[in-house]
């Protein structure tokens, strides 16, 4: 079988709190091999966060479960898979909303998947209630390192 | 996190020493509303300069801490923010509410006293 993609790495890890910190890091040293500027390395993060977020306190509210991340690079884009085999998304139009929140005395902000909308290129959300949900996102980064690698040789 | 409260000023100062996610807000909100409801301060301000990553949790506990010190007679102060922390601030219309000040542009306390 032919890869279409250059690169990939998967990662599994429990949907504790703890974890988000280190999901977003890992999945920001991965693309940094695209060489982001400061600006799109810290979207990247911040999207990565808030669906990582979202599998812990809603699709697995709070219990164990697994939290699985693909990532892949390709012709300068990096594509974000993160999924959960939690409870699922009954409407997914509505969770979109901005400021909509199912948890509201949480103190949540109903913001995430606004910013991951607005932080990445392209977001797209797949549910079935009861199985699970996947986040599937992509972000490019701009060849502005080949210009440079030119002056340098 | 570090916090300090000026009496005379009815000041308190929160500078805040780690990222900002659903994991770190948790513990951080329940000791500023410990600290808050304790000194019914007049004026908040979170220092950010140290803060190098906040999600949209951060958005919460910003709304959360505003509601808790307005009712008690306050007003809420946010300085040295970096830019891509802005960034998340400002998609919630948070800046409607809150001072929002760049790096720098809160640096000297001159204008609190």
């Amino acid at each position: 079988m032919q890869n279409t993609y250059e690169n990939e790495m998967k990662l599994e890890f429990l949907s504790k709190s703890s974890n988000e910190a280190f999901a977003r890091i890992t999945v920001a040293a991965f693309a940094s091999q695209l060489d982001p500027t400061i600006e799109e390395l810290a979207d990247i993060k911040t999207a990565v966060s808030e669906a990582v977020t979202n599998c812990i306190i809603h699709a697995y509210e709070n219990r164990e479960g697994i939290i699985k991340i693909v990532c892949r690079i390709a012709q300068n884009s990096i594509f974000i898979e993160i999924a959960d085999s939690g409870i699922g998304i009954e409407n997914i139009e509505i969770a979109k909303q901005p400021l909509y929140t199912s948890k509201p005395n949480l103190e949540r902000s109903g913001m995430g998947f606004t910013i991951m909308e607005s932080f990445m290129d392209e977001m797209k959300v797949e549910s079935i209630v009861g199985l699970g949900t996947k986040v599937s996102m992509r972000k490019n980064i701009d060849k502005k390192k080949e210009e440079q690698e030119e002056f340098v040789s | 996190m570090e916090i300090l409260y000026k009496k005379e000023d009815k000041l308190l100062e929160v500078k805040i020493t780690e990222e900002i996610d659903h994991h770190t807000t948790e513990k951080m909100r329940r000791r500023m509303d410990y600290e808050i409801q304790r000194h019914m301060p007049r004026k908040v301000i979170f220092d950010f300069n140290c803060v190098t990553f906040m999600d949209s949790a951060g958005i919460g506990m910003v709304i959360g801490r505003y509601k808790l010190i307005s009712m008690l007679g306050g007003s809420l102060e946010i300085k040295n923010i970096r830019n891509n922390i802005k960034k998340v601030l400002e998609m919630s219309g948070i800046h409607k509410i809150v001072k929002l000040y760049g790096e720098g542009e809160g640096k000297t306390n001159a204008k609190y006293i």
